[in-house]
C-alpha cells in the first residue's frame, strides 16, 4: 500500500530544535472574579510552564492585560493559545512571539554596600540607567527597568556585592505599531 | 408567591421578586422540565420557591452524585440540558464526580449549588466548600453570584453556555443571603457575550480540500464519535458514508450514529474495538474524523495509529484539533452543518475492492464467543439487542460489560447508547439511566451494570421504585471487578489483587427496594428473562445474571501499543480448516444483520411505550 507521503508521523511533534522556545503571550482577559486564577489554574492542570506572568488593568476598566512567559514546543504552544481562548473570560490571546513587540520589566534590587562598594554600585547603575529609591549605611535599593536581557545583566553585574533581595514584575509587552516596512 | 400567575402576565411593568423566587422563573424561562436534586440548608429558601411550581418536576434522588449522573443520562438521551440543584458543602462536592464526567464527555449541563451567605464565604463556616475552586479544572464555565441582580443574566449565560458549542458543565454558586435578596426580575431575552462566539459553520476553503482529498481516496474510512450525536449530525453521516460508499467505524460515544445493520458498519474502534475496524484504520488511506478526538483508547500509540491516511478532522472544539495528533485537514465547525455541505462536495467513490477486503476480514475475523451451559455476558447483550431489536435506551457502566455492549448489542439509534466514557465512572449506570428514563417514554430504558459498578450508587434504587420508573436493571455478575481483574491476569502474571467481591443477593436487595427481581444462572434462562423484563412495563424490574467468572474481553489492543500488537478472541472462527472438535460449533458470532420491519421511533415522543 501507497504510504501517504504527508502521513510519516501522527504525533505532532516538532524537530528538537523547535522544542522549549520561549514564548511572550499576552491575554486581554474581563476583569471578573476569578479570571485569572482560570489562567493561572489551566497553566497549572495542564502542566505548562510558566516563566513570568503579570497582570494589570488596561485604557478599558473591565478588561485587563495579562503577559505570561512560557516555554515550549510549538505543539504545546498552539496548544496553550487554544486552551486560552477557549476559556469563557478571554478577549483576546496573542503570542508576541513572531511580531515585533516592546518588552519592559522592573526590578528592585537591594545590595549590601559599604562606602567603599557604594561607588561602583552606582556606577553600575548609571550604566544600566538604574535609580537609586532607597539607601541606607549597609543596603542600597536600586530600580531598574528594560527588557529580560538588560534586567539579567544588571542582575548578573551586581551580584558579587551580595543581593540582598530581589523582585522583578515579570514581563509585560505591547505589539509595535510602525513595523518599518515604509 | 404565584410564579403560574406572574408567568401568565407576561409583559407587565416587572415586580420585585426574592433570588428564590427568580431562580424558578429563570428556570421556567429555560423551559427546564425536571430538575434533579438534594436540599439542605444552604438551598432551603430555593426547595420553598421551587415547592409550588407545577410545570417543573423536582427529582429527590438519594445522594448528590446520583443526581448529576441522572442529569446527565437525561442529558444524552434527550439533547437538552441536565439541571442540578443541590445544597452547599457535601451537596456540591459529592457533585463533583458527575461534573467531572459531564466535562469529559461533553455532557450540556447546569449545576445549582448552595453557598453559605455571602458574608461567611472564607470564614469555614458549616457546610462551606470553595465550590467554583473545585470545579474550576472540570466545568466549562463557573459562577459565583455575588449579586442578586445578575442572577438572572448569570442563569441566562450558564444555559447558553452548557449547551453551545462544544457541549458541558456550568456550575452557579447560589449564596443564600443573595437567593433572599429582592431585585426585578427581567429575563433576558438575548445574549452576546464578546468573550465566546462558538464557530459551527465550517470554512469553507477547508471543506473544499477535505472534499478534494475525499474525491482522491480509494481506502477510506469514517472515523465517528460522540460529537456526531451531540449535533444531531446522524442523518448527515448516513448520507455522507452511503454516498461514498465509505466504511464507517464509531468511537464508543458514537455508537448509534450509523446503523450496525448496515454492511458499511465496522463496528467500534480502538483498545477492545472489533479486528477489522482496527485494522481497517491502520490501512486506510484517507481517515475522516467526525466528532471524535483521537482518545488514547481509540489509537493507542499515536505514532502508529492509520500511519497511511490522509487525516480530515472535523471538531466543533478549535483545541481538540492537533492536540493528541497531527492531521491534515481541520475544520472547526458542528458537524452537522459540515456535513451537511460537504456532502455536497464529494462524489461517490469506487470502493469496491476495499469493500471486499474489509469484507473478507469480517469473516476471518469477527467478534466470537464460545458458549456453554455457564452464561456469558457476551450472550446476555446479544439477546438484549436481538429481543429488543435495538430499540431501546442501553445505559451502560464501566468495565467488561461496558465493551460487550458496545461490542455486541446491534446499534441502530442515535442517543440509545448512554455510557460513561472520558471519565470512566462506576456507578454511572443505574442513576443516569434512571435519568434517560424521565426523558424517554418512547424506547425501554436498559441499564447495565457489573456487580462492582452496580453497588456504587444502588441508594437510586428507592428513587427508581419511588417513581415506578419503567426502568430495565440487569447486573452482569462474576463476581469479579472484571476489567481490573483481566489485566492482572493479562499484564500482572495473574497476580489478583483486590478484585473479588463479596457480593450481597441482588434479587433480595430489589425486593427490600420494592423492585421485582430475578436471577438467571443458566444459558437457557436468559431469553426468557430477558422477555419478561422487556414486557414489564409497569415499573423496574432488575435481573441479575450470573456469568462466567473469569472471562476476557477480546479483541484487545494492549494501552499504549498499535494494531500489529492486537490480540484477537483466541476461539476458532467456525467453518475454519481448524480442527473440527464437537464444541466449535457452539461458538457464537456476532454480525450487524438488517432487521426486518424495523419499527421508526419517533424521537422525544412522550406517550408511554408499549411492546
Amino acid at each position: 500500500m501507497s504510504a501517504n507521503p504527508t502521513a510519516s508521523s501522527r504525533r505532532a511533534a516538532p524537530p528538537p530544535e523547535a522544542r522549549d522556545k520561549r514564548h511572550t503571550i499576552s491575554i486581554l482577559v474581563e476583569n471578573t472574579f476569578g479570571a485569572f486564577t482560570r489562567i493561572a489554574g489551566l497553566f497549572a492542570a495542564k502542566g505548562y510552564n510558566i516563566d513570568s506572568m503579570s497582570v494589570g488593568p488596561t485604557e478599558e476598566p473591565s478588561v485587563s492585560r495579562m503577559t505570561i512567559v512560557t516555554r515550549g514546543d510549538d505543539q504545546i504552544i498552539e496548544q496553550i493559545i487554544k486552551q486560552l481562548n477557549k476559556l469563557i473570560n478571554t478577549i483576546k490571546v496573542v503570542d508576541l512571539t513572531f511580531d515585533s513587540f516592546v518588552e519592559r520589566e522592573l526590578v528592585l534590587a537591594k545590595i549590601s554596600s559599604t562606602p567603599e562598594t557604594r561607588p561602583e554600585i552606582m556606577q553600575i547603575a548609571e550604566i544600566f540607567r538604574a535609580k537609586v529609591v532607597d539607601i541606607s549605611p549597609r543596603t542600597l535599593t536600586l530600580e531598574a527597568t528594560g527588557s529580560q536581557q538588560k534586567v539579567d545583566a544588571i542582575i548578573k553585574m551586581l551580584k558579587p556585592f551580595t543581593i540582598r533581595e530581589l523582585a522583578r514584575t515579570g514581563r509585560v509587552a505591547l505589539k509595535r505599531e510602525f513595523q518599518g516596512e515604509v | 408567591m404565584a410564579p403560574q400567575a406572574a408567568e401568565k402576565s407576561g409583559h407587565h411593568p416587572a415586580k420585585t421578586m426574592t433570588g428564590a423566587e427568580i431562580f424558578v422563573r429563570c428556570l421556567i424561562e429555560e423551559q427546564v422540565e425536571v430538575v434533579f436534586g438534594y436540599p439542605g440548608g444552604a438551598t432551603i429558601g430555593v426547595y420553598d420557591a421551587l415547592r409550588d411550581i407545577s410545570n417543573i418536576k423536582h427529582v429527590l434522588t438519594r445522594h448528590e452524585q446520583g443526581a448529576t449522573h441522572a442529569a446527565e443520562g437525561y442529558a444524552k438521551a434527550t439533547g437538552k440540558t441536565g439541571v442540578v440543584l443541590v445544597t452547599s458543602g457535601p451537596g456540591a462536592t459529592n457533585t463533583v464526580t458527575g461534573i467531572a464526567d459531564a466535562f469529559m464527555d461533553s455532557i450540556p449541563l447546569v449545576v445549582f449549588t448552595g453557598q453559605v451567605p455571602l458574608r461567611l464565604i472564607g470564614n469555614d463556616a458549616f457546610q462551606e466548600a470553595d465550590i467554583v475552586g473545585i470545579t474550576r479544572a472540570v466545568t466549562k464555565h463557573n459562577y459565583l453570584v455575588r449579586e442578586v441582580s445578575e442572577l438572572a443574566r448569570i442563569i441566562k449565560e450558564a444555559f447558553y453556555i452548557a449547551s453551545s458549542g462544544r457541549p458541558g458543565p456550568v456550575l452557579v454558586d447560589l449564596p443564600k443571603d443573595v437567593m433572599a435578596q429582592k431585585t426585578q426580575f427581567n429575563y433576558p431575552r438575548e445574549i452576546s457575550l464578546r468573550t465566546y462566539i462558538p464557530v459551527v459553520d465550517g470554512h469553507l476553503k477547508q471543506i473544499r480540500k477535505a472534499a478534494e482529498l475525499i474525491n482522491r481516496a480509494r481506502r477510506p474510512v469514517l472515523y465517528v464519535g460522540g460529537g456526531t450525536i451531540l449535533s444531531d449530525g446522524a442523518p448527515e453521516l448516513t448520507a455522507l458514508a452511503r454516498k461514498l460508499h465509505c466504511p464507517v467505524t464509531t468511537t464508543l460515544h458514537g455508537m448509534g450514529a450509523f446503523p450496525e445493520t448496515d454492511p458499511l458498519s465496522l463496528g467500534m474502534l480502538g483498545m477492545h474495538g472489533t479486528w477489522y475496524s482496527n485494522v481497517a484504520v491502520n490501512y486506510c488511506d484517507v481517515l475522516i474524523s467526525v466528532g471524535a478526538r483521537f482518545d488514547d483508547r481509540v489509537t493507542g500509540n499515536v505514532e502508529q495509529f492509520a500511519p497511511e491516511a490522509a487525516v480530515i478532522h472535523i471538531d466543533i472544539d478549535p483545541a481538540a484539533i492537533s492536540k493528541n495528533v497531527r492531521v491534515d485537514v481541520p475544520i472547526v465547525g458542528d458537524v452537522k452543518r459540515v456535513l451537511a455541505r460537504l456532502i455536497d462536495s464529494v462524489e461517490p467513490l469506487d470502493t469496491k475492492d476495499w469493500l471486499a477486503t474489509i469484507e473478507q476480514w469480517k469473516n476471518e475475523h469477527p467478534l466470537r464467543y464460545r458458549q456453554g451451559d455457564q452464561i456469558r455476558a457476551q450472550y446476555v447483550i446479544q439477546k438484549l439487542g436481538e429481543v429488543s431489536r435495538g430499540d431501546a435506551v442501553v445505559v451502560t457502566d464501566v468495565g467488561q460489560h461496558q465493551m460487550w455492549a458496545a461490542q455486541f448489542f446491534t446499534w441502530v439509534h442515535p442517543r440509545s447508547h448512554i455510557t460513561s466514557g472520558g471519565l470512566g465512572t462506576m456507578g454511572f449506570s443505574l442513576p443516569a439511566a434512571m435519568g434517560a428514563a424521565f426523558g424517554r417514554k418512547d424506547l425501554p430504558v436498559i441499564s447495565i451494570s457489573g456487580d462492582g459498578g452496580f453497588q456504587m450508587n444502588l441508594q437510586e434504587l428507592a428513587t427508581i421504585a419511588e417513581h415506578r420508573l419503567p426502568l430495565k436493571i440487569v447486573v452482569i455478575n462474576n463476581g469479579f471487578l472484571g476489567m481490573v481483574r483481566q489485566w492482572q491476569e493479562l499484564f500482572w502474571r495473574r497476580r489478583y489483587s483486590q478484585v473479588e467481591l463479596a457480593n450481597p443477593d441482588f434479587v433480595k436487595l430489589a425486593e427490600a427496594f420494592g423492585i421485582p427481581a430475578m436471577r438467571a444462572s443458566r444459558t437457557e434462562e436468559v431469553e426468557p428473562a430477558i422477555r419478561r423484563a422487556l414486557e414489564h412495563t409497569d415499573g423496574p424490574m432488575l435481573i441479575e445474571f450470573v456469568v462466567a467468572k473469569e472471562d476476557n474481553v477480546y479483541p484487545m489492543i494492549p494501552a499504549g501499543q498499535s494494531v500489529q500488537e492486537m490480540l484477537d478472541t483466541p476461539e476458532p472462527v467456525p467453518g475454519d480448516a481448524a480442527p473440527s472438535d464437537s464444541e466449535s460449533s457452539t461458538i457464537l458470532l456476532h454480525k450487524g444483520r438488517p432487521i426486518e420491519q424495523r419499527k421508526e421511533v419517533e424521537q422525544h415522543v412522550s406517550e408511554p411505550h408499549r411492546l
